[in-house]
């Protein structure tokens, strides 16, 4: 998934979205999903780190990070496919 | 850098929690890099704030009310530039506007005060109540609205509209209506506040996003910024705002101060669907109250206009930042009687 260039993700989980002028608080794992994807990662890569990072199941890990892309997507975080 | 010597006078210096853009504009002139500005007030009211804000206001004349017409005007602003030059001025309320564009002729060669004002064909093409023509000769959406003058016509337009519907008055109040029983009150109460016609406009869902922008009267967008409300009063207005970055709306919006010439500033109100759908809800004449964004974002409107109506050329604006939020407060000035006084005695006032 790609996340809209002009999004501002801050160190913190702060994150503003410029197009909508929504802004969100996501935790630590919401900001080292955010920034892979924002470095350009695909969705397979980002699972498999985020798996590796907090040593989760390939199960927990996919359910996981399927509801956070969906959420990226419905607050419209993410670039039109 | 020297800066030039001018004297603004400038109106809507009601600063309360409706407030008219007449503050914001004198401090974005106050902040200008090219003016030192002596700022002349002209108020309607002795309890506007402005009046009473001595380090943005220098001398406050009162004006007769609009409703008094624009000879009273035109002899109340003689008399005000026999005590002072005034280079420019810049009114800022609806109501008083279309005084304003009558003698904004007479202003300049009798009594030497600039404006930059658009004609009155502009300032009637955009009114609420011509919306929908408005819409069509620009090509821009706007939601269905009808005028109506009388209450049984709500249930004619039900064949048309689906409720919840919008009631509106011509200049000013809206109000959502979900059956018959409600719209029929708000056109009464309406009605009795603001006169007729009613307009009833079709509800569009979503996102209420504005724009303030200017424009040089010759096809030419000279700047816009483009805001969402985060925090709304109870009277619908802003208290809190965040500068977005938008290309679409600001496609729109260009197109329609481009193709109507639009010359002056303006406030355009916009509702922004799931769909990325921008309808048009309302074209105001006159900067909004919270025009002093633009300023925060990198564009200084009121200085462009000063400019333009002392007959200088104007480079547009090119960019601005996003992310830049406004918030609105309350401050209690204390002010003497005497001061009360003197502006309710003398309609002049100057500490």
């Amino acid at each position: 998934m790609n996340i809209r260039k002009n999004i501002a993700i801050s160190e913190n989980g702060f994150i503003f979205n410029p197009l909508t002028g929504d802004s969100f608080s996501v935790n630590q794992t919401g900001v080292f999903v955010l920034q892979q994807l924002k470095n350009g990662e695909s969705n397979e890569t980002v699972l498999k780190a985020l798996q590796d990072e907090y040593e989760l199941d390939a199960h927990t890990a996919e359910k996981d990070l399927n509801d956070f892309l969906d959420m990226l997507k419905s607050y419209q975080l993410s670039e039109n496919e | 850098m020297n800066k030039r010597k001018i004297t603004v006078a400038v109106t809507g210096l009601n600063n309360i929690d409706s407030p008219g853009p007449g503050i914001p504009v004198i401090r974005a002139l106050k902040d200008s890099s090219a003016f030192d500005v002596r700022i002349v007030g002209l108020s309607y009211e002795t309890l506007e704030p402005g009046i009473y804000m001595h380090e943005l206001v220098d001398k406050v004349y009162q004006l007769p009310l609009p409703t008094a017409g624009s000879a009273m005007l035109k002899e109340r602003l003689q008399y005000i530039v026999s005590q002072e030059k005034i280079d420019v001025l810049i009114p800022n309320f609806d109501a008083e506007l279309h005084n304003f564009i009558k003698i904004q002729h007479e202003l300049k060669s009798e009594l030497g005060i600039a404006t930059f004002l658009p004609s009155h064909e502009q300032f009637e093409e955009r009114h609420k109540s011509e919306l929908n023509k408005f819409g069509e000769k620009y090509d821009i959406k706007v939601p269905e609205s009808h005028i109506i003058n009388q209450v049984s016509e709500i249930k004619k337009l039900e064949d048309d509209l689906d409720y919840p519907m919008v009631i509106k008055g011509r200049y000013y109040d809206a109000y959502i209506a979900s059956n018959y029983e409600q719209a029929s009150s708000y056109f009464y109460k309406i009605v009795a506040k603001w006169g007729y016609p009613i307009i009833v406009q079709e509800f569009v869902t979503g996102t209420e996003v504005n724009v303030t922008a200017i424009g040089d009267g010759k096809g030419r967008c000279i700047g816009a910024v483009t805001m969402r409300k985060l925090y709304i009063t109870d009277k619908g207005k802003a208290w809190s705002g965040v500068s977005l970055e938008d290309d679409k709306l600001m496609e729109i919006s260009r197109r329609v101060i481009e193709n109507s010439r639009w010359k002056g500033g303006c406030e355009l109100e916009f509702i922004k669907t799931k769909k990325d759908e921008y309808y048009l809800l309302e074209m105001n004449p006159r900067f909004p109250a919270w025009m002093y964004l633009a300023i925060g974002c990198g564009q200084n409107h009121a200085e462009a206009l000063v400019k333009m109506a002392l007959g200088e050329d104007v480079k547009p604006f090119a960019e601005y930042k996003s992310g830049k939020m406004f918030i609105r407060y309350a401050y209690d000035m204390i002010v003497d009687i005497s001061e009360f006084q003197q502006i309710s005695t003398t309609g002049e006032y100057a500490r």
